[in-house]
C-alpha cells in the first residue's frame, strides 16, 4: 500500500506524494500546471490504491474548495499547484483560515510574474504565502530543500494542519520538485502521525469555535456525524453564527486565528544550523538555495572565513528569536534568495540592527552559483 | 421583532435553527417560500432522508437560505459551493448533498463549476434561486437579467442576452432538470423531492420574487403579491411552450420538468468502479 521502509531513489514530486499518503491524505484535487503536474499524476495513480480519492478539477478555484469540502467530510486532503494556480487559490485559502479547516497546499514555485518562467525555479512566492489572501490571518509555510524533505515535510505539514486547524503551505520550487535523489523511508511505527481530534461531548454541548482553556482550537467533527456544524465564511462568533457588527466578537475571533499560529512559533519553527558554533558570518537560506549556500559556506571555511548556515525549514511563522540570537552572535548575515529580496526583509527586521544584512537576490529562473554567495560571504567578513 | 410564538410553526420547530432567527431576508422576499418548499419536501420524504441530508450554499441572498436549517451546512464562497459539495459527495456518497445557489452565484461567478458538476453527473441536488439580478449588493445586472432591463449597473438598459439555465445544463450533461416559480409551490416541492431522490446531477430552478430590487427595477411591481401574480400570468407550461414561437415566448417563464434521464451513470458510482480497478492492479 505504502512505499516500503528503506532507501529509495525518488523524485521530489514522488516523495511528497508518498509522504502525504503515509500521513493519511485520502483526498487530492488538482489542476495540471507546470512544474507541479507530476504530483497530480502520481496522486491519480496512487490515491485509489490506498482507498482515497483523486479528482482533477476544472480549475484551481475548485481544487482548493474541494479539498476544504473533503476535509469537512473527515478526510485529510491536499492540492498542488504553481504560481498562477496559487494566485487563484488565495480566496480558498482565506476560506480555510476563517473556517479553521486543515488542508495542505503545495506550491511548486516557478518564475513570475504572471505566466512567467514556466519551467524554471523561483522563490518568488514566499511573501504571497504569508500575505496572499485578504484580511488578517497567520499561516504556516514550510520550505523543502531535498527530495527527503519533500517526504518528511509532507507528513509534518499534515500534522501541523491538524494540530492548528489551519492550512499549511509547502513552498517547494522547480528544482526540488524535479530532483531525483535517495529518500529514506523510516519504519512506519517510527513516523509520528497526528490524527484529527473529534469532539468527545454530545452535539448539544459542542461549541464549535470556543476552545477549552489553554487550547487554541476545538475538536473538529465531520459532516454527517450529527453535530449540525455551520461552516461559515462570514465572520462568526464562538457558535459559528455570523457576526453583524459585534466588534468585540470579531476581534476575539481574528486574534485567536492570528495568535494560534504566531504564539506557537517555537513549536512550529524548524531549522537546521551548520557550522554556526563559531560563525562570524551567517548565511540564512531556504529551499534549493540552501543547497548552494552550504557549498559556499564550506568553500568560505576552506578559505579561512568562519561562515555558518542557518537553513530555514519553517518560513512562516517567522522565527524572530532565532534571527535575533544569530544577529547577536555574528557580524553579518547573508541572505541569498531566488527573488529580488523578500525573506531578507524579515531577517533585517528581526535582527534589530545588530548585524549587517546583505541581500543576494537572484532572478531569471536560475540557481545562484556558489561563487556568488561566496563573494557575498567574503564581502560580509570584511 | 417577530414574536417567539410565530416560530412555533411545526416546520420551523422541527427543522430550523430558530435561535438565529428572524431571517435576514427583506419583507416579501421569495427565499422564505423556497425554504418552506425545501422543508415541505423533506417532511414528505421522511426523517430518514432528512437525517442524511447536508447543505452547502454560496454567497448572495440565496446563500443564507439553508443556514437556518438544523443540519450540517457550509456557507462557502461566491460561486464555489459546488466545488465544496463535489468533495463532500465523493467522500460520503451516502449523504444527500443539497446546494442552494442564486442565479449570479451559479451562472455568473460559479458558471464553470456548474457546467462541470453537470458534466460529471455527480449526485448533487442544486436548488438555483433566480431573482434576475444581484440583490445582496443592491440590484445589479446578472446573467439572468432580461434584455433591456434597467438595473444599477445597466442604467441605459441591459444589452446582454440572458442565460437559459435549463438549456445550459441539458447541454452540459445534467440528468434531472425542472423550473418553477415561487407561485408554483406544489410543483416545485414535488420537483425538489424528485431531485433529492435522483441519482445524478439534478437542478431545480425556482424563479422567486425580489420585491426590493427586481420588483422595483425590472417588473415595476414593488409589491411581492403583484410579483407572484406576474409569475402566474407570465408562466407557460413546457408542453404549451413547445407549440409557441420564440416571439411568443419572449419575456415568459417556461415552467415544468425539463429532463429526467437515467442513461448516464452517476459520478460516485463510476469512482467506486475506478477504485476497484485500481485495487485490482488493472487499468
Amino acid at each position: 500500500m505504502y512505499v516500503e521502509p528503506g532507501t529509495h531513489l525518488m523524485q521530489g514530486d514522488e516523495a511528497i506524494v508518498e509522504g502525504a499518503l503515509i500521513a493519511g491524505c485520502r483526498f487530492f484535487a488538482g489542476y495540471p500546471i507546470t512544474p507541479a503536474t507530476e504530483i497530480a499524476e502520481r496522486m491519480s495513480r496512487r490515491m485509489p490504491q490506498v482507498g482515497g480519492i483523486f479528482m482533477q478539477m476544472e480549475d484551481e478555484l475548485a481544487s482548493i474548495m474541494s479539498i476544504i469540502g473533503a476535509s469537512w467530510a473527515g478526510r485529510k486532503s491536499m492540492t498542488a499547484t504553481s504560481g498562477p494556480g496559487y494566485s487563484l487559490m488565495q480566496e480558498g485559502l482565506g476560506y480555510a483560515i476563517i473556517t479553521e479547516t486543515p488542508i495542505v497546499i503545495v506550491d511548486v514555485q516557478r518564475g513570475g510574474p504572471s505566466t512567467g518562467l514556466v519551467t524554471l525555479p523561483s522563490q518568488g512566492d514566499v511573501m504571497q504565502a504569508r500575505w496572499g489572501s485578504h484580511g488578517d490571518y497567520a499561516t504556516i509555510a514550510l520550505a523543502p530543500s531535498s527530495a527527503q524533505d519533500m517526504f518528511d515535510l509532507a507528513i509534518k505539514a499534515f500534522n501541523l494542519a491538524e494540530t492548528y486547524r489551519n492550512p499549511v503551505i509547502i513552498l517547494a520550487d522547480e528544482v526540488i520538485a524535479h530532483v531525483r535523489e535517495p529518500v529514506k523511508v523510516p519504519p512506519y511505527d517510527e513516523i509520528e502521525i497526528v490524527e484529527r481530534r473529534k469532539p468527545d461531548v454530545p452535539p448539544e454541548r459542542y461549541i464549535p469555535y470556543l476552545p477549552e482553556p489553554g487550547e487554541w482550537v476545538t475538536p473538529m467533527p465531520a459532516f454527517g456525524e450529527g453535530y449540525n456544524v455551520l461552516v461559515e465564511s462570514v465572520m462568526h462568533d464562538e457558535f459559528g453564527h455570523r457576526i453583524g457588527t459585534d466588534h468585540a466578537a470579531a476581534e476575539r475571533m481574528i486574534k485567536r486565528l492570528y495568535y494560534k499560529i504566531e504564539k506557537n512559533v517555537e513549536r512550529i519553527s524548524m531549522y537546521e544550523e551548520r557550522y554556526m558554533d563559531d560563525a562570524e558570518v551567517a548565511v540564512v537560506a531556504y529551499g534549493s538555495t540552501a543547497r548552494t549556500a552550504l557549498r559556499a559556506v564550506r568553500e568560505a571555511r576552506k578559505q579561512g572565513i568562519r561562515a555558518g548556515l542557518i537553513r530555514l525549514i519553517t518560513l512562516w511563522p517567522f522565527n524572530d528569536r532565532l534571527i535575533e540570537r544569530t544577529a547577536n552572535q555574528v557580524r553579518s548575515i547573508v541572505v541569498p534568495e531566488m527573488n529580488m529580496g523578500k525573506i531578507v526583509r524579515e531577517v533585517d527586521r528581526a535582527s534589530k540592527g545588530r548585524a549587517r544584512i546583505l541581500s543576494v537576490p537572484k532572478v531569471g529562473g536560475v540557481l545562484h552559483h556558489p561563487d556568488e554567495i561566496l563573494a557575498a560571504i567574503k564581502n560580509a567578513a570584511r | 421583532m417577530i414574536q417567539e410564538a410565530e416560530f412555533e410553526h411545526i416546520l420551523a420547530k422541527k427543522y430550523m435553527r430558530t435561535e438565529i432567527m428572524p431571517h435576514a431576508f427583506c419583507p416579501g422576499c421569495g427565499l422564505g417560500i423556497i425554504e418552506r418548499m425545501l422543508l415541505m419536501a423533506f417532511e414528505e420524504l421522511g426523517q430518514e432522508e432528512w437525517d442524511r441530508t447536508v447543505f452547502v450554499s454560496g454567497i448572495g441572498c440565496s446563500g443564507w437560505t439553508p443556514l437556518y436549517f438544523r443540519r450540517d451546512a457550509a456557507h462557502t464562497l461566491h460561486g464555489r459551493a459546488l466545488a465544496f459539495a463535489t468533495a463532500l459527495k465523493v467522500s460520503r456518497p451516502d449523504l444527500n448533498v443539497v446546494v442552494v445557489m442564486g442565479d449570479g452565484d451559479s451562472m455568473g461567478i460559479g458558471g464553470n463549476h456548474l457546467i462541470h458538476a453537470a458534466r460529471r453527473n455527480i449526485g448533487i441536488t442544486a436548488i438555483i434561486a433566480t431573482n434576475m439580478l444581484y440583490s445582496l449588493t443592491g440590484g445589479q445586472m446578472a446573467p439572468t437579467t432580461p434584455e433591456g432591463a434597467r438595473t444599477n449597473t445597466t442604467p441605459y438598459g441591459n444589452i446582454e442576452p440572458n442565460f437559459d439555465l435549463m438549456e445550459l445544463l441539458k447541454a452540459a450533461g445534467a440528468t434531472y432538470l425542472a423550473r418553477w416559480t415561487t407561485y408554483h409551490f406544489i410543483q416545485a416541492k414535488n420537483s425538489i423531492k424528485k431531485a433529492v431522490k435522483h441519482k445524478g446531477f439534478a437542478a431545480v430552478e425556482i424563479v422567486f420574487q425580489c420585491p426590493t430590487y427586481a420588483g422595483r427595477y425590472i417588473l415595476n411591481r414593488p409589491d411581492p403579491r403583484d410579483m407572484l401574480q406576474w409569475f402566474k400570468e407570465n408562466s407557460i407550461p413546457l408542453g404549451v411552450a413547445k407549440s409557441k414561437n420564440p416571439e411568443e415566448l419572449r419575456g415568459k417563464i417556461v415552467v415544468g420538468e425539463y429532463l429526467h434521464r437515467t442513461d448516464r451513470k452517476e459520478y460516485t458510482e463510476r469512482l467506486k468502479e475506478l477504485e476497484e480497478r485500481a485495487r485490482g492492479g488493472g487499468r
